[in-house]
């Protein structure tokens, strides 16, 4: 693997394989030194073209807890709002030694054009393009949902059999995206509930189910539930009429979530709406993995960026050996 | 006096036999002798075809030169067999007077490439609110006939029923850009399953079949003709076909690019894939090939769209639509529908050039190759095939869809007014043109 810009490009091995590795940096979280030398003189960029200071932050902590020299760069107030190309950007990285850019961008396509122009020899991570992919966020919620539900014997398993509702705007959501490719990967069962106007065209050839109601999907008893975030402006644009209908009809209420059984996970890739897709009764419970997110996020992107970045040998390392072949010792 | 000999062409519906031009004229046809000091270009093997029209293509000039020149644009229009192009009117500015349309006549003129026919726009600055000065357009020095505010949508009803009914006055058509603006907010490709998985904004078929099908009906109701530019969907298809069976004054065009090319090249968010309207499905250009046969479909037109690297050169999104096609129409045109048995060359004739001529009202292609016409032709060889590149391009950008694409088919001569323009496929020096028009209007 020489990029991650989708989940699509993924098998079920390496995906695996992913998962196992953010286990290994999992386990480093508790120690005195928690910084692993994997990455020493080695330099990744964050190249931001949208603000999203969670995920930035959550890479930045990644790299650093691998000694990667980081920098950091923001569109805003650069030259790049200035009128400079997505490619004379990338060579400007590539001058300065990057060895890994992570990639957040407006556009669809931002970071796969970034990898495959041929304008930048740097291992491409995308960190959410336009409405497209956010392959990262997908294999941390992969991550969340594997380790709630099978604790230490998580390793080297998939998600078979997992039933997992994904509720709200897939239509613009790239965390849908990249969830449903990778979470049929795994094994699950994916769901998708949304009006029909929040749909992608094609959703039918998706290896999904599709529901318009939201109560039909609960019905089936899900293991996770997993709602996205609802931006109003899309009222403007005739998605849906207006806040109040949305969320009574397709918003985890406290009511439904009520409903769910006492395993079920609840999830949200953040920032919540609460009031409309979410309760804050469902969004505080003991079922929510919404703050277990945002923790393993850091160890999915520790693992992408060793596994990417760290070199051939390292990425060819047994599954649960990564702790040895980062200098690691117990 | 000048004189050339055109030895042994595969004439359409004749058997292979010599041309001779002297003065700009076809002056006798069939089995010749060499004369004296006389030029000669072996067409052995070769088929000859009346010189190429295109109805649609962007010049760019005057606004941007940076993308390209009417000299330019004329070059990669001579290098890929044609000897008329129609430029399109979203210059800047906008070529919505008479004074703008003579300036892209004079600089054509004095190119010497090919006949520039200015298409003039149908409203003024392209706003679509109210009408340009049409008459002004029809009757200046550039006899514009054909209108359009192609890149935008002529969208309001009324404004197009008024300019249907206007532009008839002069015998003029209006050639609409169909695309429903508010179904094409923020569109990138064609709407679906590939563009809900790429996460690009659909360009839905109905946009384009929408506006199509009001226009042929108000086209109908006001007894004026209408043309639609490149058609795109088989929906279009349909809509054009049952027009046409009702007696609507409808022509259509196609692009080479939607005859060959499909949406799944969007897969790598290569921009020099986004097009507008864009690439479909494969129905769709299955369905547009088989309109192309039956007539439904009359003419093959480029759109030809230079833009400079910068403007693909970037994301998806961000990069401009369209792509470069007066260099490669012919070869594209083969592969799709020649190589493939669905026309043959004098098809290729009616749809690449006395029918583009025939819409635009241009003179000198009703009765192409006869003795006594204007020596307007184009030599092609069909048994070649190359490897395309940007060094088979002869305008100022380099945005073609088809680099790294084997294509079939050489332009190896064309002539213009008498004049060769392209010698054994080597396009010929604008100064040695401007001499032989001279040389050729002194007789």
């Amino acid at each position: 693997m020489r990029h991650l810009l989708s989940t699509r490009d993924l098998d079920r091995a390496s995906a695996i394989r992913l998962l196992d590795v953010a286990e290994d940096m999992a386990e480093t979280a508790d120690r005195a030194v928690r910084t692993l030398p994997a990455l020493r003189d080695k330099t990744v960029v964050n190249l931001f073209f949208e603000d999203s200071t969670r995920t930035r932050l959550s890479f930045e902590a990644a790299a650093k807890r691998l000694s990667a020299n980081v920098i950091t760069f923001s569109a805003k107030g650069s030259s790049v709002s200035k009128g400079e190309s997505l490619k004379d950007t990338a060579q400007t990285l590539l001058a300065m030694g990057a060895d890994a850019i992570v990639v957040r961008h407006h556009d669809s396509g931002a970071a796969h054009r970034l990898a495959n122009a041929g304008w930048i020899d740097a291992a491409i991570i995308n960190a959410g393009d336009g409405t497209h992919e956010h392959p990262t966020q997908a294999l941390l919620d992969a991550f969340t949902m594997r380790q709630r539900r099978f604790g230490s014997e998580a390793r080297g398993r998939g998600l078979d059999g997992l039933r997992i509702v994904i509720v709200g705007d897939i239509l613009h959501s790239r965390v849908a995206r990249s969830n449903v490719w990778l979470l049929h990967l795994l094994g699950a069962e994916v769901h998708l509930v949304a009006p029909r106007t929040l749909l992608p065209t094609g959703v039918a050839t998706w290896p999904v189910t599709v529901h318009e109601h939201l109560d039909d999907a609960l019905a089936l008893e899900p293991d996770a539930v997993m709602m996205l975030r609802i931006q109003t402006e899309r009222m403007r644009d005739a998605y849906f009429p207006n806040p109040r209908e949305y969320g009574r009809e397709w918003g985890l209420t406290h009511e439904r979530f009520a409903r769910l059984g006492p395993d079920t996970m609840v999830m949200h890739p953040g920032p919540m709406n609460r009031g409309l897709e979410i309760s804050s009764s469902a969004a505080d419970s003991s079922g929510s993995t919404v703050l277990a997110q945002v923790t393993n996020g850091v160890f999915i992107r520790m693992a992408v960026l060793y596994l990417l970045v760290a070199g051939a040998d390292a990425a060819i390392s047994a599954p649960g050996n990564a702790a040895s072949a980062t200098g690691v010792t117990g | 006096m000048t004189s050339l000999l055109i030895r042994g062409a595969a004439l359409l519906g004749s058997e292979p036999a010599d041309l001779r031009v002297r003065d700009g004229i076809i002056v006798d046809r069939g089995s010749l002798a060499v004369e004296a000091s006389e030029r000669v270009i072996d067409a052995a093997g070769l088929v000859a075809l009346p010189g190429l029209v295109d109805l649609h293509t962007h010049l760019r000039e005057p606004g941007g030169e940076a993308s390209e020149t009417v000299l330019t644009g004329t070059r990669a229009a001579a290098a890929g067999g044609f000897t008329a192009v129609h430029a399109m009117a979203n210059t800047s500015p906008v070529a919505d007077t008479a004074g703008v349309v003579e300036q892209v006549l004079r600089l054509g003129e004095r190119a010497g490439y090919a006949e520039v026919r200015p298409v003039g726009a149908v409203t003024l600055g392209l706003a679509g609110e109210q009408l340009a000065e049409i008459g002004a357009m029809a009757r200046s020095a550039a006899r514009v006939r054909v209108f359009s505010d192609d890149g935008h949508c002529v969208h309001d009803p009324l404004l197009m029923r008024r300019a249907l009914e206007y532009v008839a006055t002069f015998d003029g058509v209006v050639a609409q850009h169909a695309q429903e603006p508010r179904l094409t907010v923020g569109a990138q490709m064609n709407e679906g399953s590939l563009s809900g998985e790429l996460g690009l904004t659909g360009w839905p078929a109905v946009a384009e079949e929408a506006i199509i099908a009001r226009d042929v009906l108000l086209a109908e109701h006001v007894g004026a003709r209408v043309h639609i530019c490149h058609l795109s969907t088989a929906g279009s298809v349909d809509i054009v076909r049952w027009a046409k069976a009702r007696g609507i004054a409808v022509t259509a065009e196609v692009t080479p690019h939607h005859l060959l090319l499909t949406e799944e090249l969007a897969r790598g968010y290569d921009a020099r894939f986004k097009v507008n309207p864009p690439l479909r499905r494969d129905e769709d250009v299955q369905a547009l090939r088989a309109a192309l046969a039956d007539g439904t479909i009359d003419i093959v037109a480029t759109d030809h769209a230079p833009h400079p690297a910068e403007a693909k050169e970037c994301t998806w999104a961000e990069a401009a639509f369209g792509m470069v096609g007066l260099e490669s129409a012919l070869s594209v045109v083969q592969q799709a529908v020649v190589d493939t048995g669905l026309l043959g060359w004098a098809d290729v004739a009616r749809v690449l050039s006395t029918g583009p001529a025939a819409i635009g009202r241009l003179a000198g292609y009703a009765n192409p190759l006869a003795v006594g016409t204007a020596a307007n032709l184009t030599l092609v060889d069909p048994s070649h095939r190359r490897t395309w590149s940007v060094d088979d391009l002869r305008g100022r950008s380099t945005n073609t869809p088809y680099r790294d694409r084997e294509l079939p088919g050489r332009v190896v001569a064309t002539v213009f007014r008498g004049v060769p323009t392209v010698i054994d496929g080597a396009v010929v020096d604008p100064d040695i043109v401007a001499a032989a028009h001279l040389e050729v209007r002194r007789g």
